[in-house]
Formats: structure tokens, C-alpha cells, sequence
């Protein structure tokens, strides 16, 4: 069962989804959980089996499906993608455990699970198609839970996330589609198999190119500025459970995509493109950060202090070294639970006043403590106070990128002063003072539903805040392998600089005194 | 005295006739139990129809059989032309009749499948194709072009409501410049070179090193012209909308295929080795109809409130996409039109059957026209298993992955990339993009929603037999299914198409 444990955990979730049809209104929520359980099982299954000690690709699988075309269903997982599946699977069990009163619940339980389908199968799939395909399948599932349950605007906003990250992917496509035909004509065999690729060198000239063609792709996706325009009306739009399975997993499609395809395939232009990204990702640090400081609406403070961390993990991702890979990749994670927890602490409060305006709060802290105590600590791991999650992957991602340039560093670390400041006043404005409007006196405090989705995310942020060990050393260990690579491939003498070489060149010391030994 | 002709029947290989000869005999024999006993059921004609479809398919198979171990096939004094693309195109043009035919068993009573002249003359046009695409000489287009479209005019007229009348003059007239366009270009090329051959043309033009140019771009002027009014390429177009809004929804799915491939094959080979010999003219023309064509319909589209009209503006974006193939002029190319249109087929005419069930005699109030978007509006709450079914086709339409279209779309940009139209490889993929918006808007319209006031959902199936809800559950399990089969195909299309020399 282990050859096949990826595709398992790709297709069990969609096949349970097409049985959820047959099953009762009122027994859909038990069954959700129930799939949704087992999924998270499989994926811990998976975490067990796996060996920490091998860099490169484990579980493989391999079926031809156009093979005259080079298309194959190829699958693996290696340390980068075994936690963000894991995420995910941890995500739709919480989602669907503390799914509150939905209209229509059954459906939404059924487009989760598909949802589910897709996200194990982009962060699995080792072939270009293979990983197109479920990256585009994702977006008809968010579709549809932006547009059928979200607000007033929801239609807007559900067609200009598909279309945004539609056209974007479509020129990725055409990316790919050259990719192939280079691969093609330097071997005489098609293939759009990722490892395949990852042995070709390209000129620089093409690579920059083809950087440009992937980059678009994966930047709407992220969304980096300036193509982050149509994620605060996702957010804005989404229900709850829409919200946190976007910012928590459908996000790090994109920043996962660059770890993948952009860096290990495109050397030269990463290390060239290197200094741009970086300053885009510190625009997009501080500008989103400015700009959440001046939200009314607490959703969307929420909403760009998530692109706002984006920006972080992109810069660690463009270090170009272990620290900064690991880091962001770490950061991935650490971002997916905190910003899950804060969409559906978010969640909590808009189900009892139907509101997210902070005008309308002030001193809940006194009414729903418990409530208050848990955003607490989650707004401080979004800050990144040292001994979160966030803290490791944001530390690690600047030190990776202090290597590169110092004053984007600096720059980018303002950014997450300006993030505790607008956080801390969102705290402030919301939880502290006198419980001044009359609704609030008598809010009901988090009740077992939403403990059920928030307490595992709590003990997750400061676990992993303490002691990240189990979880970084796979990633470290296959980001090496990546960075390696990256050196090896790299051409040019700016890339090479860059990208530093890890295996040091072996000092031979010859003692003098055993030479004569052996004579 | 003149002396006997002598000619041997081996010499004249029958046979090649056969793909053409067994629908003729079919209308024939449809027309002759008419003369014998009026009044019978459609169902008859339908299952003699659908009988003789399927002989007409075993011989193309046989033909493919032969084909794949002795090569292209010459019959009849040289004028039949049986290669790989003569065989492709027949297949496609058969199995689309073949799903569309049982479209006429609906329900409720619609006047011309009550008429027997409606299968004889479906049938006439069907060897009306396949004689277009099983030739390379000239006036045999030519007779078969003006028998496929005189019977389809005349199957669109018996739609019998006043858009259809209005489409089939439209079409007529159009159809009729179209014919004479071609009849000129096929006269200066005659003139040019005294041979009505395209295989003999394009060597008597490549002998004397296309000495007459100013001639020969006049005589392509016309071609093009030609085809572009079969194809419906833009600024051609204008009669397509209109057309297929007056006849019923399977005639116009069918339309947006069947033509269309026969004269995508006799462009193939006509453009083909003009293309190559460089004429920079033709790829500058060729290149911009490709790229307004696919554009331009799909800002129509956009703003489209009817969803037929809708589907007739994005089949015409996707001829200007396909046309791109005979641009390139790759054997990859070629094969990526005959893959895309098979996978075009079964999504196409799923789309236009789903509304072709959901067809009302008498409009309700709330509805403006056949097919509003209104009419769909949160057909997932009254009837969830046809709004997926229709959800399904317009993603693959779209181009979303793994559902058919994709793959056309897939190996189609992937032969513009290979052969160096980067650019155009990007407005394909941006064209597929702004489509991607007029399929959600149906999307949006069924999922997200509320029903109009007094829509109960009946109407979605009102038109529904078993026979339609066949159709339709083939076209969506070959839609969603589509990637177990494309490997196959793609070896039998390229091996045919390579095998042809294009």
C-alpha cells in the first residue's frame, strides 16, 4: 500500500466526495470528518514511513498516460512537499470539523474533499502536466465556495481570483510547453517529467525567458505585488472555510512552485532576477503591511498581513541558500497555521455578529476570554514573538537573505515591525477597553466546534515554535539537494556566486609520520 | 470512328467509392419506403440512418486498414484520393452524425424529423463531405461542397421558424458567394497551371518557381476568401451567429463541427504547400485572420445574453484557433487539429445538446429568447446532475485540465511552440484565458444563483428521451475521460497524418 500512498492520498478524498452524494443531509457533517480524518491519517502515515535521512524524492509512482507526448502521471514526495500536504490534509479535517451553520453544508463538505483531491495532488505530482492539471483543477472547487457562499460581492470576487490565476497559469502552460520541446531537442524524447528537466541546463538567454513565463504564473498565484489585487476580495468574499484553506494552502501553490519548477530549473535567471524579487517582495512586505494598517475590517487586516508574510517567504525563497530555502518553506507552513487560525478566529466573531467591522468591538476580552486568549497568542506568532512557529521561518528566511543584501533585509524587517503594530492596534481596538457597543455584552464565548479547529492549530504553533526540529531537518536535508543542484547547473558567474556550493572540496592531509610507517 | 475506350475495373478501384456510396444508398432507400408508406415514425428513419452511419463506419475502417499497409489509395481515374486525412476527417465527420442523428428522437414534437426528406437529405450531405475530403481535385470539392450545403440549407429551413428561414437564406446566400469565390480562385489556378489536381498545381508551380506571384496571390485572395466564409473567419463570420440561433441546437453543434473539419482538410491541403513555399503574403493574411478571429469572437462572446449565441461565438473562436494549425503547417500541427477537433466534437455537441433538452416550445415570460442565461440561473438547486453536466462541458470548452479540450489545446500551442510562432503560442494561451470568463458566466449563472420566479426545474429535461440522455452521458464521460484515450489517438492521428505526407 505504500508504493501507492500518494495516490491514495490523492484520489480517496475525490472518490469519498462522488460516494458523499448518496449520503443524508443530516449525516454529511459525521462523514466529512470522517474522510477527512482518514486523509490526515494517511498523510501522517506517510510522515512516518518516510526517511528523514534520503534528500531526494521517496514514493515514487510512474504510469504513462500520453507517453508518445512525454506525459506521465509521475508522483514523490520529498521534505519540501511532505509537510505541505500534511497541511492540507490537516487543514480540511479542522475546516470541515468546525464548519458552523452552512446552507447547504452537503455540498460544501463534497467541494472541500475535491478541493482536497487537488491540493495533494499539485504538491505531489512530479510532472509538469500532471501538476498543471490539478493546479487548475483547484480553482473550480474555490470557485465555487467563494461564489456560492460568500458575500455580497461574492460572484465578482470568485470570477476575478479564477480568471486572475487562470491567464497567469495559461502563460505558465506555454512556459512548460517550451521547456518540453528544449528538452526535446537536446535529447530527442519528449518529456515534461520534472527530474528529466531538472538535468537540463539551459542558456542563460532562455532561461530568463522561461523564468519570466513561470514567474507569472505562480506570482498571481502567491499574489505578489503588483498582482495581489484580487486576493483582498477573495478574502473579502470568501466564507470562513474558503478563506483559511486559500490563505493556509492554495497561497503556497505558488510559493511552493517556485521552490520546485523556478529555482532548480532556472539558476542563471533566479540568481539573476534576484535583486527585482527582492525588491518587489519588500514593497510588497511593507506596503501590505501599511495598507492592513488602514483597514476597518478586521478580515482584511487579516487578509493583507497574510500577503504581507508572503512577501517574507518569497525573499527566502530568493536567497538562494540553505537558510533562506528552509526558512521560507518553514515560514510556509508556520504562515498556513497561523493565518488559518486568525481566518477562522475571525470566522468565530463574524458567525455571532455578522460583522467584521472593529468599529463595532471593543472590550471583548471581557466578554469571551477565551476567545481573546487564543487570538492572543496567534496574533503574536503572526507577529513573530520568538518561540512561535513564525518566528523560525521569518529569522531563518532574513538570515538566509542577509547573505545576499543587507539593507533589503533591514528593509524587509521594518516590514514585520510595521506587521506588530497594525496587529497589536487590530488587538487593541478590538479586545481591550470597555465593552462600549450593547450587542457585545452578552456574545456567547468559543464553544467545542471552533475549540475543535483552533486549540490543534495553538499547540502546532507553539510546538513547532519550540522545538521545529522533526520538521526542519527533512527540509533542510532536500533543500541542500536542491541548492547543490542549483550550483552545479548554474552558468554564469554572477549564479555562481550566489548560489553557494556545499560540498566543500575535500582537503587531503597526508601525516608524514604514517607515509614512513608504511615504508 | 473512335476507338472503345478500355479500362479495366481494377484500374478504376471501386472501392474507394464505398465510404461515400453506402449513406447515398441509404437516402435513397429512405426515400424509396417513402414512396412505398408515408407516416411512419421518425424512429425508423433514425435507426436506418444510424444503420447505415455504421456501415459507412466499418468501410472507412476498412479503408484505414488498408490504408495503414499500402499507403494513400487513388481511385476512379486518379479524382478519389483516399489518404490519411481523408480517412481522419471521415471518421470525425461520421461519429459526429452518428451522436447527432439520435438527437432528433426529443420529446416533444418538432416539425421536421416528421419528414423523411430530412434523413434522405442528412445523408446526401454526409457523402456530400466525405466526397469533399477523400479528393484532391478541385471541381470534386467543388460538387461535394455545393451537395453538403444545398441539403444542410435545406435541414435548416425545416426547423420551420422564422430565425430559421431567416438563417437558411442568410446561410444560402453567403454559401452561394462562397461558392463563387472558390469556383474563381479554382479557375486562376487552372488558368495558371492547366490541372485541377492540387498535388499537380502545387508541382507546376514549384517547377517554374512561382514566376506568375501577382497571379497566384489573386487566385489565393479568392481561395481564401472561400474558406474563410466555410470556416468562419473573421470578417467572414457575420452570417455564423445568426445561422446557428435559427436552427435547432443539435444542427447548430453539428454545424460547428461537420463543415467545419471538411474544409479545414481541403484547406490543409490547399494552403499546406503554398505555406511552405514561403509566400510571406499568405502567412502575414493567414496569421492575422488567425489571431482577429480568435480575438475579436471572443469579445462577441463576452457580451452575449444568449447562451446559443454564445456557444456560436466561441465556436468560432475555436475554427480561428484550429486555423493556426494550417499556419504552422507541422505534421505536429495537423495532428493537433485532427485531436483537437475529435475532442472538440464530443464537448461541442454536449453543450449544444444540454440545451437542446432543455428546449421549450412556448417561452415563459421571464425569459427573453431559446436559451437566456436567466433560463439557467441556479439550475444546480432544480436540477444539480444536468447543471454539473453542463458545468462539465463548459470547463472543457474553457480548456481546464484533465477534461478533453485541454489536450487539444495542449498539443496545439505545443506545435506553435515547436515551430517557432512563440507569439502566437501566447495569444493562444491568452485567448484561452478571456474565454475562460463567457464559460464561467453560465457557470456563475447555474451555481451561484437563485432560480427565476416560477422556474421549477422541469424544464431542464422537458425535451429529454433516453436517446438524448445517451448522447449526452457519452459526450460526458468522453469528456471527462478524454486522457485515457489520447495517447492512442495521438499515435493513429500522427501516423496517418505523417503517412500523408503533411
Amino acid at each position: 500500500m505504500l508504493d501507492h500512498i500518494l495516490s491514495i492520498l490523492i484520489f480517496f478524498p475525490a472518490l469519498a466526495a462522488v460516494f458523499g452524494f448518496m449520503i443524508q443531509k443530516e449525516s454529511m457533517r459525521v462523514y466529512g470528518v470522517a474522510v477527512a480524518a482518514i486523509e490526515f491519517a494517511l498523510s501522517l502515515w506517510l510522515w512516518y514511513a518516510f526517511d528523514d535521512n534520503v534528500s531526494g524524492m521517496q514514493f515514487m509512482e510512474h504510469l504513462p498516460l500520453v507517453p508518445s507526448f512525454g506525459i506521465n502521471y509521475t508522483l514523490g514526495v520529498d521534505g519540501i512537499s511532505l509537510f505541505i500536504i500534511i497541511l492540507s490534509a490537516f487543514f480540511t479535517l479542522l475546516g470541515i470539523g468546525s464548519l458552523t451553520d452552512t446552507k447547504k453544508v452537503k455540498y460544501m463538505i463534497i467541494t472541500l474533499l475535491f478541493l482536497q483531491m487537488t491540493m495533494a495532488g499539485v504538491f505531489a505530482a512530479l510532472d509538469a502536466i500532471v501538476f498543471y492539471t490539478f493546479w487548475e483543477l483547484s480553482l473550480v472547487p474555490m470557485l465555487y465556495i467563494i461564489g456560492a457562499w460568500g458575500g455580497p460581492l461574492r460572484i465578482y470576487a470568485s470570477i476575478k481570483f479564477f480568471l486572475y490565476t487562470f491567464a497567469g497559469s495559461l502563460v505558465m502552460l506555454v512556459g512548460m510547453l517550451f521547456m518540453a520541446y528544449f528538452y526535446y531537442q537536446a535529447t530527442g524524447v519528449w518529456s515534461f517529467a520534472l527530474l528529466d528537466w531538472y538535468r537540463l541546463i539551459l542558456p542563460e538567454s532562455f532561461q530568463l525567458w522561461l523564468f519570466v513565463a513561470f514567474f507569472i504564473g505562480f506570482a498571481i498565484k502567491v499574489p505578489m505585488f503588483p498582482f495581489h489585487t484580487w486576493l483582498p476580495y477573495a478574502h473579502g468574499q470568501a466564507p470562513t472555510i474558503g478563506s483559511v484553506i486559500l490563505a493556509a494552502i492554495l497561497l503556497k501553490m505558488g510559493t511552493y512552485a517556485f521552490v520546485r519548477f523556478s529555482l532548480p530549473l532556472f539558476p542563471d535567471a533566479s540568481a539573476f532576477f534576484m535583486i527585482p524579487i527582492a525588491i518587489l517582495a519588500v514593497i510588497m512586505v511593507i506596503y501590505t503591511a501599511m495598507v492592513a494598517y488602514a483597514q476597518k475590517d478586521m478580515k482584511q487586516v487579516v487578509a493583507y498581513s497574510s500577503i504581507s508574510h508572503m512577501g517574507i517567504i518569497i525573499l527566502g525563497t530568493f536567497a538562494l541558500n540553505v537558510e533562506g530555502i528552509s526558512g521560507s518553506i518553514f515560514l510556509m507552513l508556520g504562515h498556513g497555521v497561523v493565518a488559518g487560525a486568525l481566518f477562522l478566529l475571525v470566522g468565530v466573531i463574524y458567525d455571532r455578529r455578522h460583522t467584521k467591522m472593529m468599529s463595532e468591538f471593543g472590550g471583548l476580552a471581557h466578554v469571551m476570554p477565551r476567545y481573546a486568549t487564543i487570538f492572543g497568542i496567534m496574533m503574536m506568532a503572526s507577529v513573530g514573538l520568538p518561540l512561535t512557529i513564525n518566528f523560525v521561518g521569518e529569522f531563518l528566511s532574513l538570515l538566509g537573505f542577509y547573505q545576499q543584501s543587507h539593507i533589503l533585509t533591514l528593509l524587509a524587517g521594518t516590514g514585520i515591525i510595521v506587521g506588530a503594530i497594525y496587529m497589536l492596534a487590530a488587538y487593541k481596538k478590538a479586545f481591550f477597553g470597555e465593552v462600549t457597543n450593547e450587542k457585545n455584552k452578552n456574545l456567547p464565548d468559543i464553544n467545542k466546534k471552533e475549540l475543535f479547529g483552533l486549540i490543534p492549530l495553538v499547540i502546532v504553533a507553539i510546538w513547532l515554535g519550540i522545538y521545529p526540529k522533526p520538521v526542519l531537518d527533512p527540509i533542510n536535508n532536500s533543500v541542500k539537494s536542491i541548492v547543490q543542484l542549483m550550483h552545479n547547473k548554474s552558468t554564469t558567474e554572477l549564479a555562481k556566486k550566489r548560489i553557494p556550493n556545499l560540498v566543500k572540496p575535500k582537503v587531503v592531509v597526508i601525516d608524514k609520520t604514517i607515509i614512513e610507517e608504511v615504508h | 470512328m473512335l476507338a472503345p475506350i478500355n479500362i479495366s475495373m481494377e484500374s478504376l478501384n471501386v472501392m474507394t467509392l464505398a465510404p461515400m456510396l453506402i449513406p447515398v444508398i441509404g437516402a435513397l432507400l429512405i426515400l424509396v419506403i417513402d414512396v412505398f408508406k408515408g407516416g411512419l415514425h421518425k424512429s425508423l428513419y433514425v435507426t436506418l440512418s444510424l444503420l447505415f452511419l455504421a456501415m459507412d463506419f466499418f468501410s472507412l475502417l476498412d479503408a484505414s486498414g488498408v490504408f495503414a499497409k499500402n499507403g494513400t489509395v487513388l481511385g476512379m481515374f486518379d479524382v478519389m484520393l483516399i489518404d490519411g486525412l481523408a480517412l481522419l476527417a471521415q471518421f470525425i465527420i461520421v461519429i459526429a452524425s452518428m451522436l447527432f442523428i439520435p438527437l432528433a428522437l426529443t420529446h416533444k414534437r418538432f416539425h421536421e424529423f416528421s419528414y423523411p426528406e430530412f434523413f434522405a437529405l442528412f445523408l446526401f450531405m454526409i457523402s456530400g463531405f466525405q466526397f469533399m475530403v477523400a479528393t484532391d481535385n478541385i471541381i470534386l470539392v467543388f460538387v461535394g461542397l455545393e451537395t453538403s450545403s444545398l441539403a444542410l440549407y435545406t435541414l435548416i429551413a425545416m426547423h420551420n421558424r422564422d430565425k430559421s428561414f431567416e438563417a437558411a437564406v442568410k446561410y444560402f446566400t453567403m454559401g452561394a458567394l462562397a461558392a463563387g469565390l472558390f469556383s474563381f480562385g479554382a479557375m486562376i489556378f487552372y488558368a495558371l497551371t492547366g490541372s485541377v489536381e492540387i498535388n499537380k498545381i502545387a508541382l507546376v508551380l514549384a517547377a517554374n518557381g512561382y514566376a506568375d506571384i501577382g497571379y497566384v496571390l489573386v487566385g489565393i485572395a479568392f481561395m481564401l476568401a472561400a474558406f474563410a466564409f466555410k470556416l468562419s473567419l473573421i470578417p467572414f463570420h457575420t452570417w455564423a451567429p445568426d445561422v446557428y440561433e435559427g436552427s435547432s441546437a443539435p444542427m447548430a453543434g453539428y454545424m460547428s463541427i461537420v463543415p467545419k473539419i471538411a474544409a479545414f482538410v481541403v484547406a490543409m491541403r490547399f494552403f499546406e504547400f503554398l505555406v511552405h513555399s514561403d509566400i510571406v503574403w499568405l502567412k502575414i493574411v493567414l496569421y492575422a485572420f488567425v489571431v482577429i478571429t480568435m480575438t475579436v469572437s471572443n469579445m462577441w462572446a463576452l457580451v452575449q445574453t444568449d447562451v446559443k449565441r454564445m456557444l456560436a461565438y466561441s465556436s468560432i473562436s475555436h475554427a480561428g484557433f484550429v486555423m493556426g494549425a494550417i499556419l504552422i503547417g507541422t505534421t505536429q500541427a495537423n495532428s493537433a487539429l485532427f485531436l483537437y477537433w475529435v475532442l472538440f466534437a464530443f464537448t461541442n455537441l454536449g453543450a449544444f445538446s444540454m440545451l437542446w433538452i432543455s428546449r421549450q416550445k412556448n417561452l415563459p415570460a421571464y425569459q427573453m429568447s431559446d436559451h437566456s442565461y436567466d433560463k439557467f440561473a441556479g439550475m444546480i438547486k432544480t436540477a444539480p446532475v444536468a447543471a454539473l453536466i453542463m458545468g462539465l462541458f463548459m470547463l472543457s470548452l474553457a480548456g481546464v485540465p484533465p477534461f478533453a479540450l485541454f489536450w487539444g489545446k495542449l498539443y496545439l500551442i505545443s506545435s506553435a511552440v515547436t515551430s517557432g510562432y512563440t507569439v502566437l503560442a501566447f495569444i493562444m494561451a491568452l485567448n484561452s484565458a478571456i474565454a475562460g470568463y463567457y464559460y464561467l458566466k453560465l457557470v456563475v449563472y447555474m451555481f451561484m444563483k437563485e432560480p427565476v420566479m416560477g422556474n421549477d426545474g422541469n424544464m431542464y429535461g422537458a425535451n429529454a428521451t433516453l436517446a438524448l440522455k445517451t448522447i449526452i452521458g457519452i459526450a460526458a464521460i468522453g469528456t471527462i475521460f478524454a486522457f485515457v484515450a489520447i495517447n492512442p489517438l495521438l499515435e493513429f492521428i500522427t501516423a496517418f497524418v505523417y503517412n500523408s505526407g503533411y
